[in-house]
């Protein structure tokens, strides 16, 4: 009897719960929640806070390289950008009843996830535009949606996300304009670095529609407002243009644009490289891990001299008082 | 003109490298805040550097029209022996304990050295020290608080602080010892460092008490970096700095 009423009361209020997202009424922390929308937002956003934290390791790589001062201040500056996206976002995933430590720590144990483009490793400086472009111009895709989640905190997190990802988009292709423009080397290291990046950028998306069994949750809960096709069409459209303005070309002999469809058709992902990179078999899965294991390990005697000393300063001040 | 040329490049190399050295921290710091804290004094400083190599290009251009000179070629294309920044910035980062002692003895000397340079004759530089000075302020909180923090922090933190002391100091006496060219210039153009010498003590006793760490005795100090003789640590940095620029030294970046 006693089970039935509960049941009845969590109908109601799942029913309470979709009237204000189909209202367009943001969901914030106190609110009551379903469950697995819960579990969703918070695996979402700590994935996503992951992937800002270890995404500044092959950017990063170039920093010391980087070929002049002004390309050097705009990749610190840049890489600095994606710390700063980490902590709102670990902010953001807190409000969801779990702590940065705990996040952090199912990082560093593998259990938790993060985006497999940061696996491809950074071979040339060409590879800071490519990212840029490419990388940054397909989350973009993603966050531009996301600033309309029906998560608030995950949603007003994303919109200063946002403006800075453009940002950092418009760097990157300018970059690649004065590869395109500059000495036969420059021009190659270009193109080297498009092929190279084009097909994992696609692959940032996630599996096809029919293939992604969350999806159709996600979207009747306005946490994702298009489906994974969707926008990847979206972004070959948009890039299969701007690769004209660079004189360069996608690496994919099936793009061509449909005028019946009115958009670019495209040639199929290769899917097992797709998983194979989600199981940690991607170039540089092991190295990433092994690097954000190492800063968390090295750092673990700072931290504790942090709250040491924070915690003499506090009984002394206790003791002053009394 | 050689020796207002060459401290100005004095000036440009100390931030440049030490910029370089803290940049290698970004992506891998102790906490994320203080990841971003690093990166942010390394931009700060590579700001500043520019800022030199910038105003060092324009001497150069002026005397010879037809040497085209520019920040990177001054950064990326001349040798080790030519750089004339102290010994002290180019020390590998080392630990947390080393990066933040080695900024707060470089902070201090430098904000030292800038409240001078208010008053250069070149009036390039002193708009640059006026500029910088807000950010010294900054490194010099942020540095010395870490100081105090690991010095006064675990048995395991004071040790490292210890350690870092006695690898750092002997690199510090060399800051205070003026090159020809600041002698030339000292009082003109140049801030006159044989006098930052007792200022910059006072500091760094009066934080190094509040850390829990004693000022080291007189000991020997290695004092070449400023003239272009440089520790062994500083081809690498160079070799790392300018592998791609010198690779296709015609490319425009």
């Amino acid at each position: 009897m006693y089970k039935a009423i509960k049941m009845t009361e969590i109908t109601r209020l799942e029913s309470v719960f979709q009237d204000k997202v189909d209202k367009e009424i943001k969901v914030e922390a106190m609110d009551w929640m379903p469950e697995a929308y819960r579990k969703t937002n918070l695996r979402q956003i700590s994935q996503h806070a992951h992937s800002e934290v270890v995404g500044m390791l092959p950017e990063g790589n170039w920093i010391t390289r980087a070929p002049s001062l002004k390309r050097k201040a705009i990749l610190i500056a840049k890489v600095q950008d994606e710390a700063g996206h980490g902590l709102y976002l670990y902010s953001a995933a807190e409000t969801l009843g779990s702590s940065r430590e705990e996040m952090v720590a199912d990082l560093l144990m593998g259990k938790a996830k993060y985006s497999s483009i940061f696996n491809y490793p950074t071979l040339t400086w060409a590879d800071m535009g490519a990212i840029g472009w490419l990388v940054d111009g397909a989350a973009i895709l993603n966050q531009v949606m996301l600033c309309r989640t029906s998560y608030g905190p995950y949603a007003r997190a994303m919109v200063r996300i946002c403006k800075e990802e453009s940002f950092h988009q418009r760097q990157g292709f300018e970059a690649l304009l004065e590869l395109s423009r500059g000495t036969t080397e420059q021009k190659a290291m270009c193109q080297d670095a498009i092929n190279r990046w084009w097909w994992p950028s696609l692959m940032m998306f996630g599996p096809k529609d029919s293939d992604s069994p969350n999806s159709e949750l996600s979207m009747k809960w306005k946490i994702k407002r298009k489906t994974n096709d969707e926008l990847r069409q979206q972004f070959v459209d948009m890039i299969a243009q701007q690769v004209k303005i660079l004189g360069m070309t996608l690496p994919d002999s099936e793009l061509k644009w449909n005028d019946k469809r009115g958009h670019f058709d495209f040639g199929e992902i290769n899917w097992e490289e797709f998983w194979n990179v989600v199981k940690g078999n991607g170039p540089c899965n092991k190295q990433r891990l092994h690097a954000r294991r190492a800063a968390h390990d090295n750092g673990s005697w700072v931290r504790e001299a942090a709250v040491a000393y924070a915690e003499k300063k506090a009984a002394a001040k206790k003791q002053k008082v009394a | 003109m050689n020796a207002h040329l060459d401290y100005v490049l004095h000036l440009a190399d100390t931030t440049l490298v030490l910029a370089q050295r803290n940049s290698e921290w970004c992506g891998h710091g102790p906490i994320l805040e203080q990841d971003i804290a690093i990166t942010n004094i390394s931009l700060d400083l590579l700001g500043q550097a520019r800022n030199y190599y910038q105003h060092a290009a324009s001497l150069i251009n002026t005397a010879n029209p037809n040497a085209q000179a520019d920040e990177d070629s001054l950064a990326y294309l001349r040798d080790e022996r030519e750089f004339k920044n102290p010994l002290l910035v180019e020390l590998e980062k080392g630990d947390w304990a080393k990066t933040t002692l080695r900024q707060f003895l470089f902070s201090v000397f430098q904000d030292l050295q800038l409240k001078r340079l208010l008053h250069s004759t070149d009036t390039q530089i002193a708009a640059i020290a006026e500029k910088s000075l807000k950010e010294t302020a900054y490194h010099i909180a942020w540095s010395s608080e870490w100081v105090i923090r690991l010095g006064d922090g675990t048995p395991e933190s004071h040790s490292r602080m210890v350690t870092a002391l006695n690898e750092v100091w002997e690199f510090t006496g060399g800051l205070f010892v003026p090159a020809p060219y600041e002698l030339q210039l000292a009082g003109t153009i140049a801030a006159d460092v044989s006098q930052l010498e007792k200022p910059w003590t006072e500091t760094v006793s009066n934080v190094l008490e509040e850390a829990t760490l004693s000022l080291p005795g007189k000991t020997f100090m290695q004092q070449s970096g400023k003239t272009g003789i440089h520790t062994e640590a500083m081809g690498y940095i160079l070799a790392e700095m300018q592998s791609l620029k010198r690779s296709l030294p015609t490319a425009t970046w």
